[in-house]
């Protein structure tokens, strides 16, 4: 890895994305990534990260949609278990 | 400190990446640091129990603002560090009580830790998605009835709706098919590759279906040959629209506990 390919860029100028798109990096850092439970987060390792973001990201495309936020109902009982 | 602190980690690499760390910020703004047992190297970072404690993530991660500068933050870290060294990332959201506890962890996983940076070395992960390259107007959605008056102007208008539903349908097919034979030879220029589900058009952003989320684990010295060949299929199939993300830490090829790839 001492080298990154940057280099790839040229090749595809119309479809190579610069900027990293957030649903991108939460595909990887909540579905992907080694889980391991860390002794603060015990009961989040066994949380479906993904659900949890999805609903984030549901919760806020609907408050656009709708122009109103409502973010903050259901602010109980969301998390499984 | 007064507030109490707890332990954020962001990935595992050898003891090489110790070194570059500084001046590196991370999560809730903590300079990140190297942790270092077992001969291998966690980047952590200290962080407030009051907002990255267990209670106070299970209310964090689901507002959507403090998630994104977060997972921003935790990849940023990551992104650095896979420049220079292999890195074995952490999911998001992995807190340790101290540095003490985060070291037994390193000391009880660094067999597989170890293979998997191993395996990693050298290569990269990219990203592909394939949406129809034509807006998915309404394929899916509700069909005109059969039985509805076969003369006069309603008759024409349901005819020509039928027809442009029906185009659409094998569109998508035809994209659909398409998209396989692109994973089918992405798949063969790769050490390993994982399907994610597609995202949804309104929360993406985008117009058209979406259907292939792939990542790939590329050999770095293919990489160019990997962005020729995507570059080559967007040519090939007019149905998709192509992307291309990457390189990316290989957040997807480190399995659940490190050692396999996902499948």
């Amino acid at each position: 890895m001492s080298e990154p390919p940057t280099a790839t860029a040229s090749y595809h100028p119309a479809i190579r994305e610069e900027r990293v798109a957030l649903v991108d990096l939460l595909d990887r850092v909540l579905a992907g990534g080694v889980v391991i439970v860390g002794d603060v987060t015990l009961s989040i390792a066994d949380v479906d990260l993904v659900t949890v973001s999805l609903r984030a990201l549901v919760t806020s495309v609907s408050a656009l949609v709708e122009g109103t936020d409502d973010s903050r109902e259901n602010a109980d009982g969301r998390w499984p278990g | 400190m007064t507030e109490s602190s707890c332990v954020w980690i962001y990935a595992v690499a050898d003891d090489a990446a110790s070194a570059l760390t500084g001046g590196l910020i991370g999560v809730g703004g903590g300079a990140v640091r190297p942790l270092s047992a077992a001969g291998l190297t966690a980047l952590v970072g200290s962080v407030a129990e009051s907002e990255f404690g267990e209670a106070a993530l299970r209310q964090n991660l689901e507002d959507l603002d403090w998630l994104e500068r977060t997972a921003r933050a935790h990849h940023e870290v990551i992104e650095t560090v896979a420049k220079e060294r292999p890195v074995v990332p952490m999911r998001l959201a992995t807190v340790y009580s101290s540095d003490e506890t985060a070291a037994r962890m390193l000391l009880e996983r660094a067999a597989d830790l170890r293979q998997a940076l191993t395996r990693l070395a050298g290569r990269s992960e990219w990203g592909v998605k394939a949406y129809l390259a034509i807006p998915d107007d309404g394929a899916d959605g509700p069909q005109p009835e059969v039985g509805e008056p076969s003369t006069g102007p309603g008759a024409a208008y349901l005819r020509r709706r039928r027809d442009q539903l029906a185009a659409h349908r094998d569109a998508r097919q035809d994209a659909v098919a398409s998209a396989q034979a692109v994973h089918v030879d992405l798949d063969r220029l790769s050490a390993s590759a994982r399907l994610y589900p597609p995202q949804s058009a309104e929360i993406a952003g985008h117009c058209g279906s979406m259907v292939l989320n792939a990542a790939y684990l590329v050999a770095d010295d293919r990489a160019e040959e990997f962005g020729a060949a995507v570059t080559g299929l967007a040519a090939r199939h007019g149905t998709l629209q192509l992307t291309l993300t990457g390189p990316w830490p290989a957040y997807s090829f480190v399995g659940q506990d490190g050692t396999e790839d996902a499948q």
